[in-house]
């Protein structure tokens, strides 16, 4: 202040032509830089922040679905798992089932197997009855014959005849 | 909040730099006010033409060799004239000084108010104020009438061709800049482009974002226009040889200009609730309304008469702090009769002048910078919208 006061008030008197060439810079600057570089630039700052912004969201919306897929994932695997288990479960079952049900049938066929020889039996033995049944017939018939056959005098050898005979008769 | 830190700091600043510059200004002051004096009362005597030829543009260290020479016009101080050389340094020039002898010479557009006349021609043929040409005569570096007559100049001084010249280095700057973001598009920034994307959206997030809100778009390319502006011509003034050393941003001319574009870029813009402010200040007793108006209607001018003022006194200040700091060595040196005195004033001025260039460095960008923020801040008051009554609180 000492320094402007003691020389002149030339550094504040403001200069017309300096002030007429300032202005005239200033204003083509302003115009150039404007219309050629800050608008532009600011276009450019203003888009890649945009796209920035854009990247982070679709970033975060991939994670999104990531995570979505991971659990769907999962779920399925839970799913395949339970199903496994079931199956497997089924099958035990139906082995159980087919093993029992293979006994029963055994156990039925053993029985029919049985009853069928059982009948057999019943069947030879019957047969056999009748066999000796016939047979016995036959020999009464026989021994009926035999008898008529003597002449039996008396009673009492007819008595003896008789249990003679089914002595032998009983013989056989 | 940033803007007080700053404050706070660069009051600090001054107060240390204050304490440590006063006394070789108060040194110089003594003589300049001797010289001047003389200087006034004999404005047009041969001998002060002389002076000029050999004081004008000279750099620090030429003046150093030609002390000798301006010693005889001033032959009962035989002092160096520290208050001379620090005005003819601030001072805007005709011609463009490079070394010792040699200058550019600059256009002069010379219009004679009282003669109407307009007069063209190249400050060479002033030969450094040897001569005069078709009425006129360099006095210190600037183009005078001989004859006293009013007149305008629009020559192409050393300021504005400094201006020219932060036009043609910006232009090329950002011109490549967007170059690049339209070749790189999406990409990451690169060099030059990677170098002023952080200012660039320091500017536009931080800057015009913050104070405009959501109208910014509209005033970013004046903001970072005057940011780069004054922060270009702030560093060309740093540069203590061609093309640098013009004290652009430090006169007074210049941060007029750029105060009025700041003033209209403002007023032009002022919403209506902005004017409402101003006149009917609503939320006050009927009373105050008038007064209020007054000192708001002054508010108007006071704003960018601060930012004018602010700019010009920090960097003039700059400059004539390092120009003291500097003339030290000759007053030590008693214009070169002692050397030991020289070499003294050596040992205190080169490590003091280095810190204040570190620190000039810093203000260039600092000045720029608060420039552009308040007139953001200005321009946001002006546009920015009231939905409450309760925000008038002030």
């Amino acid at each position: 202040m000492i320094l402007l006061e003691s020389s002149s008030t030339a550094l504040i008197t403001p200069d017309l032509g300096l002030i007429f060439w300032t202005t005239l810079i200033f204003l083509i600057l302003w115009f150039l830089l404007g219309r050629f570089a800050f608008k532009p630039i600011g276009n450019a700052l203003r888009q890649r922040s945009e796209s920035i912004d854009d990247a982070l969201q679709q970033a975060e919306k991939a994670r999104n679905e990531m995570s979505q897929l991971q659990a769907d994932n999962e779920r399925i695997i839970n799913e395949a798992k339970e199903e496994r288990v079931k199956i497997l479960k089924e099958a035990k079952e139906m082995r159980e089932q087919i093993i029992a049900k293979a006994k029963e049938d055994a156990k039925e066929e053993a029985r029919k197997e049985t009853e069928k020889a059982m009948q057999e039996i019943e069947n030879q033995k019957m047969a056999a009855i009748i066999d000796v049944k016939n047979m016995i017939g036959n020999s009464t018939v026989d021994l009926a014959k035999k008898v008529l056959k003597r002449e039996l005098a008396t009673p009492s050898d007819h008595e003896a005849f008789i249990a003679q005979e089914i002595e032998k008769l009983n013989l056989n | 909040m940033i803007h007080t830190k700053f404050k706070f700091f660069v009051s600090v600043l001054f107060i240390a730099l204050a304490s440590f510059v006063a006394t070789p200004l108060v040194n110089a002051q003594g003589h300049g006010d001797n010289h001047n004096h003389k200087g006034h009362k004999h404005p047009h005597n041969h001998s002060g033409q002389n002076h000029d030829h050999k004081g004008h543009g000279k750099s620090n260290a030429a003046h150093a060799g030609n002390n000798h020479g301006d010693s005889h016009d001033h032959p009962e101080d035989g002092e160096f004239d520290v208050t001379g050389m620090i005005m003819h340094h601030l001072a805007d020039a005709n011609e463009f000084h490079v070394l010792g002898d040699f200058s550019i010479p600059l256009p002069c557009i010379l219009y004679n108010r009282d003669k109407g006349k307009f007069d063209m021609f190249l400050s060479s043929k002033f030969e450094h104020g040897h001569k005069t040409h078709n009425g006129y005569k360099l006095d210190h570096g600037r183009v005078k009438t001989v004859d006293g007559s009013n007149f305008i100049d629009f020559s192409i001084t050393k300021n504005v061709f400094t201006m020219l010249l932060a036009s043609l280095i910006l232009c090329l700057i950002f011109f490549s800049v967007a170059g690049a973001y339209k070749r790189r598009e999406g990409q990451a920034p690169k060099g030059l482009q990677g170098f002023l994307e952080p200012l660039i959206v320091f500017i536009r997030e931080d800057v015009a974002k913050a104070n405009i809100g959501p109208k910014y778009e509209k005033f970013t390319p004046y903001l970072l226009t005057v940011f780069f502006f004054i922060l270009i011509c702030n560093l060309l003034g740093l540069i203590p040889f061609f093309p640098g050393s013009a004290n652009v941003t430090g006169n007074i001319a210049v941060t007029f200009v750029l105060s009025v574009f700041t003033f209209l870029m403002i007023n032009l813009n002022g919403n209506k609730d902005y004017w409402k402010h101003i006149f009917w200040m609503p939320g006050l007793p009927i009373a105050l309304k008038p007064i209020l108006a007054v000192l708001e209607f002054i508010g108007i001018f006071t704003k960018p008469f601060a930012l004018m003022i602010r700019l010009f006194a920090n960097i003039s200040g700059g400059h004539i702090i390092i120009l003291s700091l500097v003339s030290l060595i000759f007053i030590f040196g008693k214009m070169g009769t002692s050397l030991a005195g020289a070499a003294g004033g050596i040992a205190i001025a080169v490590p003091f002048v280095l810190f204040m260039n570190v620190i000039e460095l810093f203000v260039a960008f600092l000045q720029a910078y608060i420039f552009t923020m308040l007139s953001a801040l200005f321009i946001g008051l002006a546009v920015e919208e009231h939905d409450h009554d309760h925000a008038h609180a002030h």
